[in-house]
């Protein structure tokens, strides 16, 4: 198998990561962990998107991927943190396949407010389900990895953490390949061009569903990450917030690289973290404002300004 | 000679208006059929029907045979019948090479790859000689929306032909191009479709066109057909000197007839 200069950057980025990681402030950790798993979930978004599809419910498979995990260790006995991570994602395979017959006859707002509505669907079966906690959710299970238990606190931070950055990586190498393999880019031209694409043999639909499949695993492995290093969840994970943090990062992001939703989670991040340290009641107003400043400024997104720079390009 | 196209008593109706009635053509293989007729003709119409963009009100289409009736425009693309588009129907975002390209992997399968490059240096070099075939390989790497309208057309057609149609439908393949460039445009495209062996029904307003490069023609006027035969024939039909051509001098056929 060949690598190319991209796979070859995020590998090491990667490793960098998880060396600095063995340096970093549990706190530190612990951030660039959520930031990270939430990344997973903006790809699915942003994989979508390249095909003219913006998802206002994301958080559904965040919330399947989370619950997932959570119910496995509850539940079933699954403890094993990879096989509770693999549940999730078949979980969120089987409902997409499902829903997705429905939801890839629609495009524009009507595929939008249609996520949106089985998103929040979810939210209120999970607030009604006692057994599952209400609107507090529950706690998720001690879990091991292979068999192995890392301590709890930093030992659990610091595994989880590395577990994120290698299944970023993962990801990140395969929507890579995705985005510039037969489906991926077809996708693309099904939102620049339905009727070609018909009308060279294709069907959009099913493009669109294999997208829509593939970009729910995705999230689903982020949520299920983010209930690993939380140790919680809870139905917020599929309210119409949540979701809408996702488009937020996606458009921060941009769709010009698959590094973008890990930079821009990680930017999201820091500007929800220090907005809330330093303006405790106006940190919405200055996320807000983030946003009106990238969409004015750069509205292809913060990765605009590295393809810029690659380019010779200046504003 | 063998009839690769048949349509029975078509009929469209958008409520009161009917765009289409009571068609009965009949297309043989290798054929070249100009459609003439002015706006609102039913010609569109006709096309869109017969590749499965519209419904048929009544009606039945047989392509090879088989009824296409109610197929979806992908099917009946993969069973043989390509279109191209009266406004080049193309991926702006992506250079001519890539639309090609595309169009060369929907060919191959309808299920495209996950994960191996669309790229493919196969595809590349087949992209190319295509480029070359149609004379537009100075815009490989252009971005369709910055090519000229010519080729563009040109650009499109060629998308149409990669999957080896049987049966090209050609939708105003002139229209939008300047007076110099259309006979370059016809002469490219229909030595690409003779090399190919495709039988050709196209739509067109321009007269010489029609005559310099059909076999036979069908003039529309009013969703119906009111002349059907050889070009010098229909275009002296009175009818069709009144309805649809106005009253033009017949040229003589040049030498681009086939």
């Amino acid at each position: 198998m060949r690598f190319d200069k991209t796979e070859i950057s995020l590998a090491l980025v990667a490793i960098a990561c998880v060396l600095f990681g063995f340096v970093s402030p549990g706190w530190l950790i612990f951030l660039l962990t959520i930031a990270l798993a939430k990344a997973l979930v903006v790809q699915g978004v942003v994989m979508q998107m390249r095909s003219g599809l913006v998802s206002f419910g994301q958080g559904l498979f965040y919330c399947i991927g989370g619950y997932t995990v959570g119910m496995g260790g509850q539940f079933f006995g699954i403890h094993d943190a990879i096989a509770a991570l693999a549940l999730g994602m078949a979980v969120a395979i089987v409902v997409a396949m499902i829903l997705g017959l429905l939801l890839t006859r629609y495009r524009d707002i009507f595929f939008a407010m249609l996520s949106l509505a089985f998103s929040m669907i979810l939210f209120g079966i999970l607030v009604k389900s006692q057994g599952l906690g209400s609107t507090d959710g529950f706690n998720v299970h001690n879990w091991t990895v292979f068999g192995w238990a890392p301590e709890t606190g930093a030992d659990s931070q610091q595994t989880v953490f590395t577990m994120t950055v290698l299944a970023g990586l993962l990801i990140a190498v395969l929507i890579h390949r995705y985005t510039k393999a037969g489906i991926g880019v077809i996708c693309e031209a099904v939102r620049e061009n339905e009727v070609r694409v018909e009308y060279l043999g294709l069907s959009p639909r099913w493009l669109l569903y294999g997208n829509y499949v593939a970009a729910a695993s995705v999230s689903a492995l982020g949520g299920g990450l983010t209930a690993l290093a939380t140790g919680h969840v809870d139905p917020e994970m599929a309210y119409w917030t949540t979701s809408g943090e996702f488009i937020f990062i996606a458009l921060l992001g941009g769709l010009g690289h698959v590094a973008a939703p890990f930079i821009a989670a990680i930017v999201f991040s820091v500007v929800r973290t220090y907005s809330i340290e330093f303006v405790p009641n106006t940190w919405q107003m200055i996320l807000g404002f983030t946003l009106l400043g990238v969409i004015v400024f750069l509205p292809k997104g913060l990765w605009s300004l590295v393809s810029r720079e690659k380019s010779g390009e200046r504003t | 000679m063998t009839t690769i196209l048949e349509t029975r008593s078509l009929n469209k109706e958008f409520g009161a208006v009917i765009a289409a009635k009571d068609l009965n053509v009949q297309v043989a293989k290798g054929e070249v059929v100009g459609v003439i007729g002015s706006n609102g003709a039913g010609k569109t119409t006709f096309i869109n029907m017969v590749t499965g963009y519209l419904k048929p009100t009544r009606g039945e289409i047989l392509f090879n045979g088989k009824s296409i009736l109610g197929h979806s425009p992908r099917a009946i693309t993969r069973a043989g019948m390509a279109r191209s588009f009266q406004v080049a129907q193309l991926f702006p975002d992506m250079s001519v090479i890539d639309n090609l390209i595309v169009a060369l992997a929907a060919a191959e399968s309808p299920r495209p790859s996950f994960l191996s490059p669309l790229r493919s240096d196969a595809r590349i070099a087949r992209a190319e000689e295509i480029l070359a075939e149609f004379g537009i390989e100075n815009y490989q790497n252009s971005k369709v929306t910055a090519v000229p309208q010519g080729a563009r057309k040109l650009v499109d057609i060629a998308m149409a032909l990669i999957g080896n149609p049987q049966m090209l439908l050609l939708d105003e393949p002139t229209s939008g191009v300047s007076m110099d460039e259309k006979t370059g445009l016809m002469d490219t495209v229909m030595n690409a479709v003779r090399q190919h062996g495709v039988t050709v029904l196209f739509v067109e307003h321009d007269m010489d066109v029609v005559e310099r490069y059909v076999s036979r023609v069908l003039a529309f006027y009013s969703g119906e057909i009111i002349a059907d035969g050889k070009p010098a024939a229909v275009l002296a039909d009175n009818r069709v000197r009144d309805l649809v051509t106005g009253h033009r001098p017949t040229h003589k056929k040049g030498n681009g007839a086939s």
